[in-house]
């Protein structure tokens, strides 16, 4: 027999969550340490493979780009190139925007953004008015490459203004994930990782925790996700032969690289929010895409991949361009400063 | 009528690296069509199968987005300008 349905709402003092309501811990601890999710339902009909995502919207600053952000910025003081007169200068789509932003917030640094006019303005939005960066726009014809050229030219006119972290070509960038994201997962898997499959966009998660896992065992195959067409629409991914490629990208080390299509991940979207409750943005659909392929091909094994935000509530999200599009003041060409 | 089209950096492979290319056509379709045979390859990267603008592709007469017009039946005259731009930046992760 069934039990009767409840017929009383649950006491609000149930329902309440236990936080402390004061803490005096810096919001940049909670940077790292975030959760390897077990993807229960898609791909279970690869009965002895099983895959892992990490949760990275869950550090402060909502992406998995606050850990390369952090430490780009923190061995930059280190080093003394970044001092407190100087501005914090870089080229991003969006996340290592919000990270630097937040990070500049906290510990005191003016931070300049370039970033192309057609990014998401949930991202724009946030970083303007909430953490107070100063946002310039590249033409958005020219997508990530043309933003990476725009920040170059603005430090070239007055280099001793800015700091600029390069997120391309720090070796920071990767270490941050050598040094935390490898580390977490080796012990979050009990060591049981066999393949680990990540977006590329800089390069740096990639390389960074592919090298970090080999150094606790060298037969972890490593793979690349990036987007099938030069002209695609996945926030933050990178088509690399059609590129600026970063200097810190170095394909060789690689197992491989797996395509996938814009159309199919914003698919992949909604079946990870259907069938697994969770909702994620574009390139982690992408990651789980890739996640699929690689299943597809193995016997058996443990496959781990990176989740690199979560977007929340964004029709963009699911592709729905014209409905994201109802709801802008206008629907006018984005220009360029 | 000849009018005007802007490309994004990733198509350029298709234009002979030009940004800015000539394209005859009353309507959007008809200009998408003059594209493909100037430059084989472009259309398919841009429309669905069935010629609808793919849902990543953003398409602009002048400075208004097509789909608030009317789509790719849009008619266009002489001296208009049309730009093509993914909806979203790829690029950075």
């Amino acid at each position: 027999m069934s039990s009767k349905p409840l017929s009383f709402p649950i006491p609000f003092e149930v329902q309440a969550p236990t936080c402390p309501v004061i803490t005096d811990k810096s919001v940049l601890d909670q940077i790292g340490n975030t959760p390897l999710i077990r993807i229960h339902n898609i791909g279970k009909e690869f009965k002895n493979v099983d895959i892992y995502a990490k949760a990275e919207w869950k550090n402060a600053g909502g992406s998995v780009k606050s850990r390369p952000a952090l430490k780009m910025i923190e061995d930059g003081e280190k080093s003394g190139k970044l001092t407190k007169d100087k501005i914090i200068l870089d080229s991003t789509s969006g996340n290592t925007g919000i990270a630097y932003a937040l990070i500049g917030k906290v510990k005191g640094y003016k931070v300049k953004l370039v970033m192309p006019a057609n990014v998401c303005k949930e991202r724009k939005g946030l970083m303007a008015d909430f953490y107070g960066a100063e946002i310039v726009t590249s033409s958005p014809f020219e997508g990530s490459d043309g933003a990476i050229i725009l920040a170059r030219e603005i430090l070239e006119k007055d280099p001793d203004k800015y700091f600029m972290p390069d997120q391309y070509n720090n070796d920071s960038n990767w270490k941050a994930h050598y040094e935390t994201t490898a580390q977490e997962i080796w012990k979050q898997t009990n060591n049981r990782i066999t393949h680990f499959l990540a977006g590329i966009g800089t390069g740096g998660t990639i390389m960074g925790t592919s090298r970090g896992l080999r150094s606790f065992n060298p037969d972890i195959e490593c793979y690349a996700v990036e987007p099938a067409e030069a002209l695609h629409g996945l926030e933050g991914l990178k088509h690399m032969e059609s590129s600026i490629v970063p200097g810190i990208y170095k394909e060789e080390e690689l197992s491989g690289k797996i395509s996938v299509p814009t159309e199919e991940s914003y698919d992949m979207v909604e079946t990870l929010e259907k069938q697994e409750g969770i909702l994620v943005g574009h390139s982690s659909a992408a990651a789980m895409l890739g996640a699929l392929k690689l299943a597809a091909k193995i016997e058996s094994g443990v496959i781990v991949t990176v989740f690199p935000d979560s977007c929340e509530r964004c029709y963009v999200n699911f592709g729905q361009f014209k409905q994201y599009y109802e709801n802008e003041p206008d629907h006018k060409l984005p220009q360029a400063d | 009528m000849a009018v005007k089209v802007r490309v994004p950096t990733p198509l350029m492979k298709l234009t002979d690296n030009k940004s800015e290319v000539t394209a005859d056509g009353s309507n959007i379709t008809e200009i998408l069509n003059n594209l493909e045979s100037q430059f084989a390859g472009i259309k398919e990267r841009i429309c669905e199968d069935d010629g609808t603008p793919r849902r990543f592709i953003n398409i602009y007469l002048n400075e208004d987005d097509i789909r608030f017009l009317e789509g790719e039946k849009t008619a266009v005259k002489d001296g208009d300008e049309i730009s093509i731009i993914p909806a979203i930046a790829g690029g950075v992760n």
